[in-house]
């Protein structure tokens, strides 16, 4: 197993790890000998002896804090978060219902900024952590009928250079990776034709891969990383 | 009334953030001893880490989620950070309220 700090395996915590990104990325790391802990609504169907799974919604305060107390006195430490949990819905903005409007936020933002600052609580400890926050090029390339979900998208790029200058004193790193769309599950509703309008915005012109994301997700958790915080990827060159 | 299983985990808090501290801070176990503010050894990056560590031993010794720095307690006419006493203080208020209303559902 390998080992980080000259101690114990790494601990990552994934939010949505259920399926898509979350699920590539838990698969990636258990793979690489890490002990990972991942969080959904619902269960996961990936079983592993270095793999709990916890059923929760990242919007839920007392649920949340719960499981962080699972981590703390099962593991004791917490090296990693991912926070890649996140709901999408295609709309003109003029037809957009309230109750979508605030689901979008509150999963994507208000369940990123709930387990940033319970795992940092866990990280300061040892005075060292890294934060991987999931953006998207929906901010940059402005693309219409995704006004909710980029807002919210939005919102996390700025929250996480922030909280990178609030928490480097505490050793930990914070950044973000903007993917470019990836065939998974959150995407499935977009029609194709527009799939290739966005990736002809690309400098590299080709759908994004899971591995692509993982590689940015290493580079950033890496220890070598503990120079690099307050920053974001977009993905295909965005 | 203080409960004294909320003194204690405030001075294992304190403890905690001793250890942790790479200034030197001495911060004596006493509801005298001031924290923020005029005549307090903590700046606010201090406190921060300080109240983190309250809520962590509140939330292991009771058993229920804490969260002390919210609006209510920012907006005080008497700081609940100012002194380890006042925090004590506060933080018993925080548990028999949370009590009370765990009775009632």
């Amino acid at each position: 197993m390998k080992e980080i700090d000259g101690k114990n395996s790494r601990v990552l915590l994934i939010t949505g790890s259920s399926k898509g990104i979350g699920r590539h990325l838990v698969e990636h790391y258990v793979a690489n000998g890490d002990l990972v802990v991942g969080c959904s609504r619902g269960p996961s169907s990936f079983k592993h002896a270095h793999y709990h799974h916890f059923e929760v919604d990242v919007t839920n305060e007392d649920a949340v804090k719960r499981m962080f107390a699972e981590i703390s006195s099962k593991y004791g430490r917490l090296d990693v978060l991912v926070n890649n949990a996140g709901v999408a819905s295609m709309n003109h903005m003029l037809l957009t219902p309230v109750s979508v409007a605030r689901n979008i936020l509150e999963t994507n933002f208000l369940g990123t900024f709930l387990f940033c600052r319970e795992a940092s609580k866990l990280m300061k400890h040892r005075k060292f952590g890294r934060i991987v926050n999931l953006t998207s090029v929906a901010v940059p390339l402005k693309v219409e009928g995704e006004s909710v979900y980029a807002a919210s998208k939005a919102a996390i790029i700025n929250f996480t250079q922030i909280i990178a200058r609030e928490l480097s004193s505490f050793g930990i790193t914070v950044n973000a990776v903007g993917p470019t769309p990836i065939h998974t599950a959150l995407i499935k509703g977009v029609p194709d034709d527009k799939i290739q309008k966005l990736i002809r915005r690309q400098a590299i012109q080709r759908p994004g891969d899971m591995k692509d994301i993982s590689n940015v997700v290493d580079f950033f958790i890496q220890p070598e990383s503990d120079f690099i915080t307050g920053q974001v990827i977009f993905l295909g060159g965005v | 009334m203080i409960d004294e299983r909320v003194t204690n985990a405030v001075y294992r808090a304190v403890d905690h953030f001793i250890e942790q501290s790479e200034k030197g801070h001495q911060l004596r176990k006493s509801p005298a001893t001031i924290l923020f503010g005029k005549g307090g050894q903590l700046d606010s990056l201090d406190l921060v880490s300080f109240i983190i560590e309250v809520e962590q031993e509140i939330e292991q010794e009771f058993r229920i989620p804490i969260v002390l720095a919210d609006e209510r307690a920012l907006s005080q006419k008497h700081s609940p950070f100012m002194t380890l006493g006042a925090l004590s203080e506060y933080v018993s208020q925080l548990i028999d309220e949370h009590e009370r209303n765990r009775r009632q559902e």
